[in-house]
């Protein structure tokens, strides 16, 4: 957080919002990433949102357990590639697996409004319960709560997580160093363009799938084959951009990205265009970027290759000692610029 | 991606750029008028493939940019009545009014909604046959076809209920007021490619005539950019003042006859206040007066034009191209995208904005 003093620059209080929470403050761009370190931190003071993690890792007994949260409102509860229930099982094990435990089990929360269709439920259930045979773990406990008609939105959902970290092993911002690369688990920004799609009425149509997948296969399988792995992130709301950001910021090292190494497929970067959005910033909710010793990097890429949603993995960037704490990429044409995180509200609600 | 990836050819774009090193013999200055130009020019890094000589100056072609701070006032006391639901594109939400924006509008109970293009708001008239719909039609002359075409279907749908905050401007005007400006440093333009898509070259051939200065349309693309550069510095040595296309994939000589006359159908021409610049005469349109039922103005009350909020700013300076966001003391400092101090800073294709997201580490503002 030294970093982010020296950068004050990009800190208003969020007070100089107005006041008042605003979609932006989840749209996980810049204001999000405010909000927690001004006013949850503080208050809280936990070593993963300090150090901008995605699990908290705790000993319990003799084994290292990682431990985590996330909340779902995505609309519509149905889109290509995915529901809501498949985000959130898939959503929870790839925040465990980005600390390199193997999830274990699951909590479910559910928050029911008035009137919403138990058959709709019914198939949101088994979504979760096959996403959760894919992911290899158990839907252990749950609570349901219900609000009156109006007071909710259909349907959110939260799930919490455990899982076990192999012992030895650290991964996370600290760890990462200049020479590093940086390896993409595959193309980026097509969750949030589908989603955008199935829910704004934007008059075209397309064949674009949510990449949702769960992440500890890959993860898993680097780990097993002795791949030094520093740090990892899945790219969720605030996209690709973001989780470099973080990362930088975190480690107080420079990222530089090349632009024409990010897979992007053309009909998401079509829609991309259109709507106006950079894919880096566009969510994704099964996709991770990988923070390599680079003497592993190429075995690791061969190794993503292997997995069922990886085979576009691709070296997107290496770690500097230039520009601490700052993202630069090199652009399609040569030229270079800085990489931020969004400002301001892009997907309003994209999960 | 066809049709896009051609024109972010790195080997091209450096064949230009080689070419350019070649030609130039003298600083030049020239001004890409429009927002989406300049949005391109910084997040490729065009620029820093140029030679040094040439100096890309940032015009006032961003349409949020421009619109006057009594027209967002006027647009948030809208949004607040109870029966209205008030339709805007998504970049005015966050523009700063004297105190409010329409985001806070939105907090505070508004109706807010984002739309797409002007006919949404014409189907959510007829939806919610009981509201007060207003658009908020803001731009240069590429949205004010598709904001006429609303105004007529609207009509031929027997629509009561929608109105249209009309805040439109004309490029032409603003290049000859820029160049008419005494202390005027701009050598050559490149043209905004989507204006001169609906509107045509023609009416800028008078232009470069009397002022003697070489305007090449241009498109978005780097590559488009960069040729778009190099036309007009070929001009510029030879001593040329002539208007070129340099997106003739796209822009025909004469224009979109069609959307033309949608356009002249419905708006007139006629005076408007541009935020940061001030009053250019006969550089806006308005709503005829056959179409004064869908005027917003009229139906709510006029717009109060104030003089603008004092402010340490310098966001006029660069809407005119006297100065880069870095000279400003405020950026990246007390202005940023989330907490906006002048308009350039707000719009996606504002040069502050633009500069903030993709050059603070090159800027020296942040070090």
């Amino acid at each position: 957080m030294t970093k982010d003093t020296e950068f004050s620059l990009t800190r208003p209080t969020p007070t100089s919002a107005g006041g008042h929470i605003r979609l932006a403050h989840g749209g996980g761009g810049r204001l999000m990433h405010n909000l927690v370190q001004d006013i949850f931190a503080p208050h809280f003071g936990g070593r993963a949102i300090i150090e901008g993690h995605d699990s908290a890792t705790v000993d319990i007994g003799t084994s290292r357990c990682a431990f985590t949260t996330d909340s779902y409102v995505v609309k519509p509860l149905f889109f290509p590639g995915g529901d809501i229930g498949t985000l959130a099982v898939n959503g929870t094990v790839n925040d465990l697996s980005m600390v390199g435990a193997l999830p274990i089990c699951l909590s479910v929360g559910f928050i029911l409004e008035e009137g919403f269709p138990l058959e709709t439920l019914d198939c949101i259930a088994a979504c979760m319960a096959s996403a959760a045979a894919l992911a290899g773990v158990s839907l252990v406990t749950g609570d349901t709560k219900v609000v009156e008609r109006g007071k909710g939105d259909g349907l959110f959902i939260n799930t919490s997580g455990i899982g076990l970290v192999p012992e030895n092993l650290e991964i996370g911002p600290k760890r990462v160093e200049p020479g590093d690369l940086i390896l993409v688990s595959g193309d980026i920004a097509r969750h949030g363009i589908a989603v955008m799609i199935a829910r704004e009425a934007l008059g075209f149509e397309s064949n674009i799938e949510s990449d949702t997948a769960p992440l500890v296969g890959p993860v898993q399988r680097l780990i097993k084959a002795g791949i030094d792995i520093h740090c990892m992130r899945d790219l969720t709301r605030g996209g690709l951009a973001s989780a470099a950001v973080e990362i930088a910021e975190s480690s107080g090292v420079g990222i530089l990205l090349d632009e024409a190494s990010i897979p992007v497929h053309a009909n998401v970067g079509a829609a991309c265009e259109l709507l106006g959005f950079d894919p880096i910033h566009v969510a994704n909710e099964g996709r991770f970027i990988a923070f390599v010793a680079q003497q592993d990097a190429h075995a690791a890429l061969d190794l993503l290759h292997q997995e069922p949603f990886c085979d576009e993995a691709a070296i997107i960037g290496r770690v500097t000692d230039e520009g601490s704490g700052r993202v630069a990429m090199t652009s399609l044409v040569g030229g270079s610029r800085m990489v931020d995180m969004l400002s301001g509200e892009q997907l309003p609600r994209i999960c | 991606m066809k049709f896009a990836d051609e024109f972010r050819d790195r080997d091209l774009a450096e064949r230009y750029a080689a070419a350019m090193a070649k030609l130039v013999t003298r600083p030049w200055n020239i001004m890409e008028v429009c927002g989406g130009q300049t949005h391109a020019i910084v997040r490729y890094g065009i620029d820093e493939l140029l030679p040094p000589a040439i100096n890309l100056l940032h015009g006032p072609g961003c349409p949020v940019c421009v619109t006057p701070t009594a027209y967002i006032d006027k647009a948030i006391d809208l949004a607040g009545i109870s029966n209205v639901i008030f339709c805007s594109y998504g970049d005015m939400i966050h523009v700063p009014g004297t105190n409010h924006d329409l985001d806070m509008a939105r907090a505070a109970g508004g109706d807010v909604r984002i739309v797409y293009s002007p006919l949404d708001a014409v189907r959510i008239a007829q939806e919610n046959p009981t509201k007060e719909i207003i658009f908020f039609a803001v731009g240069f002359e590429t949205t004010a076809p598709a904001n006429a075409m609303a105004v007529l279907q609207a009509a031929a749908a027997g629509l009561t209920n929608l109105s249209l905050l009309v805040s439109q401007v004309l490029v032409p005007p603003a290049i000859e007021a820029l160049l008419s400006a005494p202390d005027n440093q701009i050598h050559g333009f490149l043209g905004a490619g989507h204006v001169c898509t609906i509107m045509g070259v023609e009416e800028y051939e008078p232009v470069a005539a009397k002022y003697g200065v070489p305007i090449v349309v241009t498109g978005f693309e780097p590559v488009d950019i960069l040729q778009g550069v190099y036309m007009c510095l070929r001009q510029l040595e030879q001593g040329e003042a002539r208007v070129e296309n340099q997106y003739a994939r796209v822009v025909q000589a004469a224009g979109n006859l069609e959307a033309q006359r949608i356009m002249n159908k419905v708006f007139e021409v006629v005076p408007r206040d541009w935020r940061g610049i001030g009053e250019i005469g006969q550089s806006g349109l308005g709503l005829r007066p056959d179409y004064a039922a869908f005027d917003a103005e009229v139906r709510f009350g006029a717009v109060q034009n104030g003089a603008e909020k004092e402010t340490p700013c310098i966001s006029g300076d660069i809407l005119r191209g006297q100065k880069k966001p870095t000279d400003c003391p405020l950026f990246g400092k007390s202005c940023n995208p989330e907490a906006p101090r002048g308009v350039t800073m707000v719009s996606s294709e504002g040069a502050c904005a633009a500069y903030y997201r993709y050059r603070r580490t090159s800027s020296g503002a942040s070090k």
